[in-house]
């Protein structure tokens, strides 16, 4: 392994590739913080310039640059204008836009770019030491279990973003499910649920319903609502120190996080969005009582979670890819396509026949977190001076690139047209106080969800696969009981208070 | 009945009409070979009908006490927040969405900037129009010239 760490540094510190992480970094940060635009779609447009190198050591650490910068970017918009471009940091949004509207902006990009850097460095770390042994791990979940993992993710989604009104928040899971299935599935080749309607043999644009869900509804917010803006003065960050008592809270958050992002991100298909959220959840729940009151309102362990968890889950993703060739996610994938195009295949034999790309991604890693941090931090006050804009101008410029992320995804105006409907919607939804994330959630996971489900029925023929599989039933028995849990705890903290009373 | 539970009655109704599709009307189509397949494309609907039509009257029938907490705006006083600029700016984004291709990007967009600031109050138009140009400009460079996806500038009889 020393050979190899020193292999990779020697290529990793090469002038060529100290600029490709530098660059690709802040293309990444850049790009990602536009709503709309989030990092599968940033890699494939990079990927050309990336083929064109040649050099698929540099190829591969310019794309993976990209990767983090786009998720580091993606929790700056989250935070600043609640308005995530990237399903990996909707769960940032739920307190770190708090934060930025109490005038803590500063403090919480500081958080972000801290637990991101610890995330992502930790999780290299692991990746290193793990890499070889992680890949039969994940070679140990089947189908069955891909789906109970799945149905476990969703449960403590919807058990956790409802406060308290769990039969909403699984509503809202369901519904997304159910507007997943729209649309032709990989599986079956038929249309499903299209009405006849041309535009939606495709499916709803994942991007579409992410703008329609959260930046729309916020915007139209701003529009009825005016003294939810910041206005002039509110932009200037000034606070970017966290105290220590601050540091020491989060500390241990981090390293929490690290470590189990970094292992979901290591299943295919869980990837940064299940690990942000539930990295969250969990969290949240083992947090004492009065911190988990802070929760939703601006906790910076609220923050700092799921932005550890992303970013480690992202280093995580790289292990099926790099070890086993199978991209866990569609970043990876998308990545696995540009490695085949420069005559690199990923697999077990990688480490052996190309050492030298295999420790280069893992050096430039950590180069590429420092890159994160050191240039992101300084630059903190000058990308929150978004926040400064006046409203007159911020508005129509945030409905412009929601509509800009929707259209350039799908080059279709029809799209357009969805994204209002599903906006006003929204906003209904958000009037009547249903919670909205777990509804892109269920969308995003609904064609992985179906697809393990089904695979599974046909190789146990029928739903034996529940009982045959012993890690299956302990999985989805764990998501039964963090979906009855909360009601149960909450209508017996009730007929307490009510006993009591009666009792008085 | 709040608004909560009414969404929840439409939601109900949604799952329903789901829930018929796929369990009265889906599997007609079906070839033959595939019926014995254990998993037809209607199963994972039908088992999500049933999920959403318990959630939904869970909701609707008010089982499940939750302690009423005052949303971000009160949707009973509608009247009293800016509900006209919401709608004009809802009905210019129907509008720019029909006029993209016709009328070309460039032309459409600088539009829907300019009216959009109009709509929330602003009247500098030394500085309204100047910025929505530049802006416009640069997103088209961006987009048409360094991502390469083509977007027809200005109106068809322009030569665009």
């Amino acid at each position: 392994m020393l050979e190899g760490l020193l292999i990779g540094l020697e290529t990793a510190f090469s002038l060529q590739n100290l600029l490709m992480v530098i660059g690709g970094c802040l293309i990444g940060t850049f790009i990602g913080m536009l709503p709309g635009l989030g990092p599968m779609s940033i890699i494939a447009i990079m990927i050309p310039v990336a083929i064109s190198m040649g050099d698929p050591s540099a190829a591969l650490i310019l794309l993976a640059g990209v990767y983090y910068g786009a998720i580091f970017g993606g929790s700056t918009s989250s935070i600043l204008l609640n308005a995530p471009g990237v399903a990996g940091t909707v769960a940032s949004s739920f307190d770190g836009y708090p934060m930025a509207k109490q005038g803590k902006a500063g403090k919480a990009l500081t958080i972000a770019a801290i637990a991101s850097f610890a995330g992502g460095s930790i999780g290299a770390l692991l990746l290193m030491v793990f890499a070889p042994a992680l890949s039969s791990v994940a070679l140990l979940f089947h189908s069955a279990e891909y789906f109970a993992l799945m149905v476990v993710g969703l449960s403590a989604i919807a058990a956790f973003a409802g406060t308290g009104q769990v039969a909403k928040a699984l509503m809202m899971t369901v519904l997304g499910l159910i507007m997943a299935t729209v649309g032709e599935g990989a599986l079956f080749n038929l249309p499903r649920f299209t009405m006849g309607i041309m535009d939606l043999q495709s499916g709803f644009g994942f991007i579409t319903l992410a703008m329609a869900m959260f930046a729309l509804p916020e915007a139209l917010f701003l529009v009825l609502k005016p003294s939810n803006i910041q206005g002039g003065e509110g932009g200037k960050i000034t606070d970017l120190r966290i105290s220590r008592a601050e540091a020491k809270s989060i500390a241990p958050v981090i390293g929490r996080q690290s470590i189990q992002g970094f292992f979901i991100g290591v299943l295919p298909g869980a990837g940064a969005t299940i690990a942000s959220f539930l990295g969250y959840a969990v969290e949240r729940n083992i947090a004492p009582k009065a911190e988990q009151e802070e929760f939703g309102k601006g906790s910076i362990k609220g923050l700092a979670a799921p932005e550890t968890a992303n970013n480690a889950a992202c280093t995580g993703s790289f292990v099926p890819l790099l070890t086993l060739g199978i991209p866990g996610s569609g970043t990876t994938a998308i990545l696995l396509g540009a490695l085949i195009a420069l005559n690199v295949t990923p697999g077990p034999r990688l480490m052996i026949d190309e050492p030298q790309v295999f420790w280069a991604v893992i050096m430039s890693m950590f180069i590429g977190n420092l890159v994160l941090l050191i240039l992101n931090l300084p630059l903190i006050p000058y990308i929150a001076k978004v926040l400064s804009v006046p409203r007159n101008y911020l508005i129509p410029f945030i409905l412009f690139f929601t509509l800009m992320g929707a259209y350039i995804g799908q080059n279709n105006a029809t799209e357009l047209l969805l994204l209002v409907g599903f906006g006003v919607c929204a906003t209904a939804l958000r009037f009547a106080d249903y919670p909205l994330a777990p509804l892109l959630i269920g969308f995003i996971l609904g064609g992985m969800l179906e697809d393990n489900f089904s695979r599974s029925m046909q190789l146990f023929d029928g739903i034996a696969f529940i009982w045959e599989r012993p890690m299956t039933l302990a999985l989805l028995t764990i998501a039964a009981i963090l979906v009855v849990l909360p009601s149960y705890r909450a209508r017996r903290a009730r007929l307490r208070r009510a006993g009591t009373a009666d009792g008085d | 009945m709040a608004l909560d539970r009414w969404i929840a009655l439409i939601l109900l109704g949604v799952c329903l009409t789901y829930g018929y599709t796929a369990w009265f009307t889906m599997d007609d189509g079906l070839a033959p070979f595939m019926r014995r397949n254990p998993i037809w494309p209607s199963t994972f609907p039908k088992v999500l009908s049933i999920l959403g039509v318990v959630a939904s009257t869970i909701i609707l029938l008010g089982l499940e006490k939750g302690e009423a907490k005052a949303g971000e705006i009160d949707y009973r006083k509608l009247g009293d927040y800016n509900i006209g600029q919401a709608l004009l700016l809802l009905g210019l984004m129907v509008a720019y969405a029909l006029c993209l291709r016709p009328v070309g990007f460039i032309t459409s967009t600088a539009g829907f900037l300019i009216l959009g600031s109009v709509i929330l109050g602003e009247r500098k138009w030394h500085l309204m129009v100047p910025v929505a140009l530049c802006a416009t400009l640069l997103v088209w460079y961006l987009v048409q010239e360094v991502l390469g996806i083509y977007m027809r500038p200005l109106p068809g009889f322009v030569g665009g």
